[in-house]
């Protein structure tokens, strides 16, 4: 059951790897959502773009039978998350509601969580963030312009977590599943990205949780990840199969 | 059997140096104070310049950003933290010699405990300054090393090892500063008597009295034994701590190992002893103390030198064979680029050779371990091989990481990271030396009490010392 208290709900996301086209819709909302900076060219030659949520794309098979992959990777939210207990300061730790929290104002920018996190999804600011000066009215006033020296990753988009428990709390009502959506999730095209409450068990996110596709990142670090995948349904796998004895090759 | 006759030979040792009246050690170990050598002002006018420049050069980077660096975002962790853990290395020189070697009673320890104490002192202050200064915002930092409780409502995180490595670093930055002091007072009170004016002034703040009655030296030397035997389960934590910062994080290859503790530890003491002889040849070729730091001092320290190094290097080859051992693709993977493409095989021969093969092979020869110019470059080849051990160890294991990093970064350190790295030698160079205009880096007492306990004694025709710790 769900309440409107903050704290009773463990958030998560359901990424359909089969459903995902790598049109990184995803990447461009979470940028304006979330005030990351603009990513130049010299940042990402300099392998300092941030992008709290980026599709990894891979390339399967041989040539000419190539197939593109694609992945979206994020914070994963751990459990047992590496980068927590390595923070001096207590910047990033664990919430109740299942969040990996970053709190700015403490950071001191030791990136030691960084080097903690397998999946790279922090991010720290080498410069100042700058915009031209046509975005300067684009930014969201939900969210804090981070300043230089400090680590910064995905949130969950908790802006959105805090206005929607607020305004059923308003209304004197529980959360509705589907009310709170991530920017990602919102826009992407294909609901490849779902997110929501897994404490609640008719949420769609507990119910995808536990399709027989279900898998984790990086399973053997033990991570307890709040993000779970599902797998790339693949339809010419049978065919293959059935096809070793014959294989004709080109 | 009478005991001289166990070991001639190291008896023989013992006695040949030793006519030093106490005017002529007095006078040669105080030319520091007494008599400034010529080279002494331009060579720290220079140093101080250097100084400078570095400072500026950390202040342009507090100033401007991380950006002005050539860290990017798999490799977050460069040449800074490598020249931490390099000069926490460092530091163990002074508690190797000073305690360990005072506990043991091994008698040629006395001429550089000081400068091993010292060198301790002020690697760790430089050490202490490299995680200041690599992190995004230094000014804050005050909220980590200092454990007590601001207007936030939160104590630091005593999970996180960079809490602790303050705390190690700072006890041991504690302890050897108390020692060196304790240490020093008999000598200060020496130079109370031999200067006028506001140096004598100086020395007689700093003698704090001193007589050099038996109640005085009694609490002397029992403070002196007291804070070596406390220091020792410093010299197990402070690198162990320091290996935790890597060892703890599951997640980059290479980083994640069990022996850290135990390899960083006897690096650090293959890295300090040697710095110790480096400081050694150059106080003998500076201050023209031939008498006093002698080829035996550099035999012992090499022969010594000889066992930690290889120890140390069972320690390196049970790296890679867990490496190897554990099959894991990813690990498999690391060490595949570090001993084998460009650059790091070419890094790594480099420091194979200058951290063991060279100088090891080299001390072999007696004839090297007494050749005070050979001990120098060797021991400077060792610093060369450990730094770049811990730049093998910090940056492949981040610039190669995990699976679902897009970019694996080269890192290519900024000429800024060049120039601070430089100014850390600078200064460390520059702050002993201005501890030498004031205060002896031979401790006399140490050596006058050495005399006295090898002096000869009579006893019928034979002519024996009157102590031996040696072979005690």
């Amino acid at each position: 059951m769900t309440t409107n208290k903050t704290g009773k709900q463990n958030w998560g996301m359901v990424v359909d790897v089969d459903k995902c086209t790598g049109c990184q819709a995803c990447v461009l909302a979470c940028q304006s959502e979330n005030n990351v900076p603009i990513n130049t060219q010299e940042r990402f030659e300099r392998g300092r773009a941030i992008s709290w949520i980026r599709v990894e794309r891979y390339w399967e098979g041989n040539y000419p039978d190539v197939k593109a992959r694609f992945i979206p990777i994020m914070c994963q939210h751990c459990e047992n998350a590496p980068c927590e207990p390595v923070c001096p300061v207590y910047a990033t730790y664990h919430n109740s509601e299942g969040l990996n929290v970053q709190v700015y104002n403490r950071c001191v920018g030791t990136r030691y969580c960084a080097n903690g996190c397998p999946f790279t999804v922090r991010f720290f600011n080498y410069w100042e963030p700058v915009w031209p000066e046509s975005f300067r009215n684009h930014l969201n006033p939900d969210v804090t312009v981070r300043s230089r020296g400090i680590m910064e990753k995905c949130s969950f988009c908790v802006q959105r977590i805090r206005r929607g428990v607020r305004t059923a709390k308003k209304e004197n009502r529980d959360l509705i599943d589907g009310e709170i959506q991530t920017a990602c999730s919102q826009a992407c095209p294909t609901s490849a990205l779902v997110f929501g409450d897994l404490n609640d068990n008719n949420s769609a996110v507990s119910k995808m949780k536990h399709d027989e596709r279900t898998y984790k990142l990086l399973p053997h670090l033990n991570l307890d990840q709040n993000v779970v995948y599902l797998a790339k349904v693949d339809p010419e796998k049978k065919i293959e199969s059935h096809s070793v004895e014959s294989g004709s090759h080109d | 059997m009478e005991y001289w006759s166990l070991n001639p030979t190291s008896l023989k040792v013992m006695q040949q140096k030793r006519n030093l009246s106490q005017i002529h050690t007095n006078k040669t170990l105080l030319n520091g104070q007494l008599n400034t050598p010529k080279w002494w002002a331009p060579t720290v006018l220079i140093l101080g310049i250097a100084v400078v420049i570095g400072l500026s050069a950390i202040g342009v980077m507090v100033n401007k950003g991380l950006g002005v660096t050539g860290l990017s975002r798999p490799v977050y962790w460069g040449l800074f933290i490598t020249t931490f853990v390099f000069w926490v290395g460092i530091s163990h020189a002074g508690i190797m010699i000073s305690a360990i070697l005072r506990l043991t009673q091994a008698e040629w320890r006395r001429p550089v405990t000081r400068a091993a104490e010292l060198l301790t002192v002020f690697s760790l202050l430089t050490a202490l300054a490299f995680p200041l200064i690599h992190a995004g915002r230094p000014w804050r930092i005050i909220y980590y090393i200092i454990p007590y409780d601001f207007a936030r409502g939160i104590y630091p995180n005593i999970r996180s090892p960079l809490i602790w490595d303050p705390v190690a670093i700072g006890t041991y930055l504690t302890g050897s500063t108390l020692f060196l002091y304790i240490a020093l007072i008999p000598d200060l009170g020496n130079l109370r008597d031999r200067t006028t004016g506001w140096q004598n002034a100086f020395y007689t703040i700093l003698a704090l009295g001193w007589r050099g009655n038996p109640r005085q030296w009694k609490m002397q030397t029992v403070g002196g034994i007291l804070l070596s035997a406390l220091m020792l389960p410093i010299f197990v934590s402070v690198h162990s701590i320091v290996s935790w910062d890597f060892a703890i994080i599951p997640s980059v290859e290479g980083w994640h190992s069990t022996i850290f503790a135990p390899y960083f530890v006897i690096g650090a003491v293959h890295s300090g002893v040697s710095a110790v002889v480096t400081m050694m040849a150059l106080m003998r070729w500076l201050w023209k103390w031939d008498d006093f730091i002698r080829p035996e001092h550099f035999d012992a320290l090499a022969r010594l030198l000889i066992v930690v190094a290889t120890a140390w290097l069972g320690f390196t080859f049970l790296e890679l064979l867990f490496a190897v051992y554990g099959l894991d693709a990813p690990e498999l993977a690391l060490r595949e680029m570090q001993l084998f493409q460009w650059p790091w095989n070419f890094l790594f021969i480099i420091f194979m050779l200058t951290a063991y093969i060279i100088p090891v092979t080299m001390w072999l020869f007696k004839k090297v371990r007494t050749n005070i110019a050979l001990m120098f470059w060797t021991s400077i080849l060792v610093n060369i091989g450990m730094w770049l051990e811990r730049f093998m160890i910090i940056v492949p294991g981040l610039a190669r990481k995990q699976p679902f990093v897009f970019t694996w970064e080269a890192y290519r350190p900024s000429g800024l990271e060049w120039l601070i790295l430089v100014w850390s030698f600078a200064w460390v160079t520059f702050l002993m030396l201005l501890f030498s205009r004031f205060f002896p880096l031979v401790p006399l007492f140490e050596q006058k009490e050495s005399q006295v306990f090898t002096d000869d004694v009579k006893i019928g025709r034979a002519s024996v010392p009157a102590i031996i710790r040696e072979i005690d």
